[in-house]
């Protein structure tokens, strides 16, 4: 068994995670932090979108983004000579894109959870907002913040549609777990499909036991 | 050193206008629950904006919307604590005291004075969850003296405590508060807590505070219904001012006053324990019928209906010594009476 679209899609997501990692705490903290309006509203709905597009949508978007003909792309190819679409990178990005909402939306499920008394605690302290954030905020709500990142890293991980447009299905490049069964599947091999597909489930799985163990414990230890 | 505020807030579905002065002696902000005490101080504290008005202490401007001020809570120097006052989950005692000074050249030396002090030297490693409620209030004390703060604010920080170890808490917090200088303004819910601790009180109603009045005259004259209700006082009903005299329809009672009737009176308030198993000679003496009688902890509650009250009229409440009840002949029909300094006169 080749076991390349296993790693392939472990990278895509490590990146994707990483990428969204920090935005996703930043929005969530933002949005949390503004006040009921319709501006809170429109933010929420906008950072969750990637959530319900359908994912060939935000394949498209990257492409007209990293495409040789388009922005970052063009210039990519002018000034450095590189390609950036068909790349696992560019997997990341959609991928990233697409699990965005979810490290957004966990992260702020956790800091809504925090004691805000300590937040403004801290303030009357003297302690500035970027203090808060990283030594009250981020510490009080590890559990839930590593919840996110987690969910963040199992939905790139099973990602397909957006990622399979941005960086296409070339066995040994940029072949993902999700491509591969379809690959498989297309092919007549339904053994292969269904070994690859047992495979991501065990690892999906995995991930999400996972999550919901952090989210126990963070909301064990929410308030004193 | 004065704290001074005068602020009108409107949010989602409340208003608050809020006008105060706390200076020596910590000042109660006395308001059910929903009356805006929160968020009051949550203005004083720099937390929320009000929409008018001026916060000044010590003379200087903390917040003045005609002039678009409204300084930081960062840099405000008012400390607040809240229920459960909000010690940092993760940090030890130390790092816990330590987060109350910004600054790092003062840092080592501040938390050091302020564990010897607050006597936790000793917990000094611990997290806030391995030690117990009492030890938690000093650790919040030691941090908010190692910041310190020029004003202190209170937002019911006793709040949900069972009443014993409540007790030990606010003996301790009571004082700490009284070797501290500056203003003090204690937000509660809770007369006993007010009258325990505070010297002047400021009631708070629909986010609408009244006149600052001491506590010995929130107990004589609370003026407002609101205040009388919030001083724990039990019997409120409508009232007509009737030839220097009241006159209670709902009951067909009248009664006299020890002092003159305002022209505005609308209610009358008489305190369950005014209420005295009197002879009929007596002012404000009247005949009435036991309706209801409910042995209290440590007292008994008798509910009346004065013989010329209506049906849907509301019951008198009177609070007697156990033993005095048990030794009263007729336990149907009595004679009550309330001394005309204990009528309350209500706007």
């Amino acid at each position: 068994m080749d076991w390349f679209p296993l790693l392939n899609s472990l990278r895509v997501a490590l990146l994707s995670t990483a990428i969204v990692f920090f935005p996703g705490l930043f929005a969530a903290y933002r949005v949390m932090r503004m006040p009921p309006s319709p501006a809170k509203t429109a933010w929420d709905a906008a950072l969750t979108l990637p959530l319900v597009l359908p994912p060939p949508v935000v394949g498209w978007l990257v492409l007209r983004l990293l495409g040789p003909q388009h922005m970052l792309g063009y210039w990519a190819r002018q000034i450095f000579g590189v390609r950036l679409v068909m790349t696992w990178p560019a997997a990341s990005l959609a991928a990233g894109i697409v699990s965005f909402p979810l490290m957004y939306r966990a992260a702020r499920a956790a800091f809504e959870n925090f004691d805000h008394n300590l937040t403004d605690t801290a303030r009357t302290l003297g302690r500035s907002e970027a203090w808060i954030f990283w030594n009250a905020q981020i510490p009080a709500c590890k559990e839930g913040v590593i919840a996110a990142a987690v969910l963040a890293f199992a939905r790139a991980f099973g990602e397909h549609g957006a990622s399979v447009m941005a960086a296409g299905y070339t066995p040994g490049r940029t072949a993902a777990v999700g491509a591969t069964v379809y690959q498989l599947w297309s092919q007549g091999d339904d053994a292969g499909a269904g070994a690859w597909a047992a495979l991501s489930a065990v690892l999906s799985g995995v991930c999400l036991l996972a999550v919901s163990a952090a989210e126990q414990r963070q909301r064990g230890g929410a308030k004193p | 050193m004065k704290l001074q505020v005068d602020i009108v807030k409107n949010g989602a579905g409340f208003r608050v206008d809020a006008q105060f002065e706390a200076g020596e002696g910590a000042l109660a902000l006395l308001g059910a629950s929903g009356s805006g005490k929160s968020e009051v101080l949550r203005c004083v504290a720099g937390l929320s904006e009000p929409d008018e008005g001026r916060i000044l202490l010590d003379g200087e401007p903390l917040f003045d919307s005609s002039r678009h001020l409204n300084v930081p809570p960062q840099r405000r120097k008012i400390g607040l604590l809240t229920p459960g006052y909000a010690l940092f989950p993760h940090l030890t005692v130390r790092r816990n005291i330590a987060a109350g000074v910004v600054n790092r050249a003062e840092r080592e030396h501040a938390v050091e004075e302020q564990l010897r002090r607050f006597r936790l030297t000793e917990l000094a490693e611990r997290k806030p969850r391995q030690i117990s409620e009492l030890e938690r209030q000093r650790v919040a004390l030691a941090r908010l003296t190692a910041s310190r703060p020029v004003a202190i604010l209170l937002d019911e920080p006793l709040s949900g405590r069972d009443s014993f170890l409540k007790f030990r808490m606010e003996q301790e917090l009571s004082d700490y508060l009284s070797s501290f200088g500056g203003p003090v303004v204690w937000a509660s819910h809770d007369r006993g807590e007010v009258y325990r601790n505070c010297r002047y009180v400021c009631v708070l109603e629909n986010g609408l505070s009244q006149e600052t009045i001491s506590v010995e005259r929130l107990l004589a004259s609370p003026g407002t219904e609101g205040a009388a209700r919030l001083s724990g006082c039990k019997n409120i009903v409508d009232a007509i001012p009737r030839h220097n005299a009241i006159f209670i329809p709902e009951w067909g009672v009248t009664l006299r006053s020890a002092y003159p009737i305002p022209p505005l009176l609308r209610r009358v308030g008489i305190r369950a324990h005014q209420v005295r198993i009197s002879e009929p000679a007596l002012v404000n003496a009247f005949a009435a019928t036991v309706v209801r009688v409910i042995e209290d902890v440590s007292s008994t509650i008798v509910l009346l209906r004065p013989n010329g009250a209506s049906e849907e009229a509301p019951l008198l409440r009177m609070e007697l010594d156990r033993g005095v009840w048990r030794t009263t002949p007729d336990q149907r029909n009595l004679t009550v009476s309330v001394g005309p300094q204990d009528v309350l006169l209500l706007r």
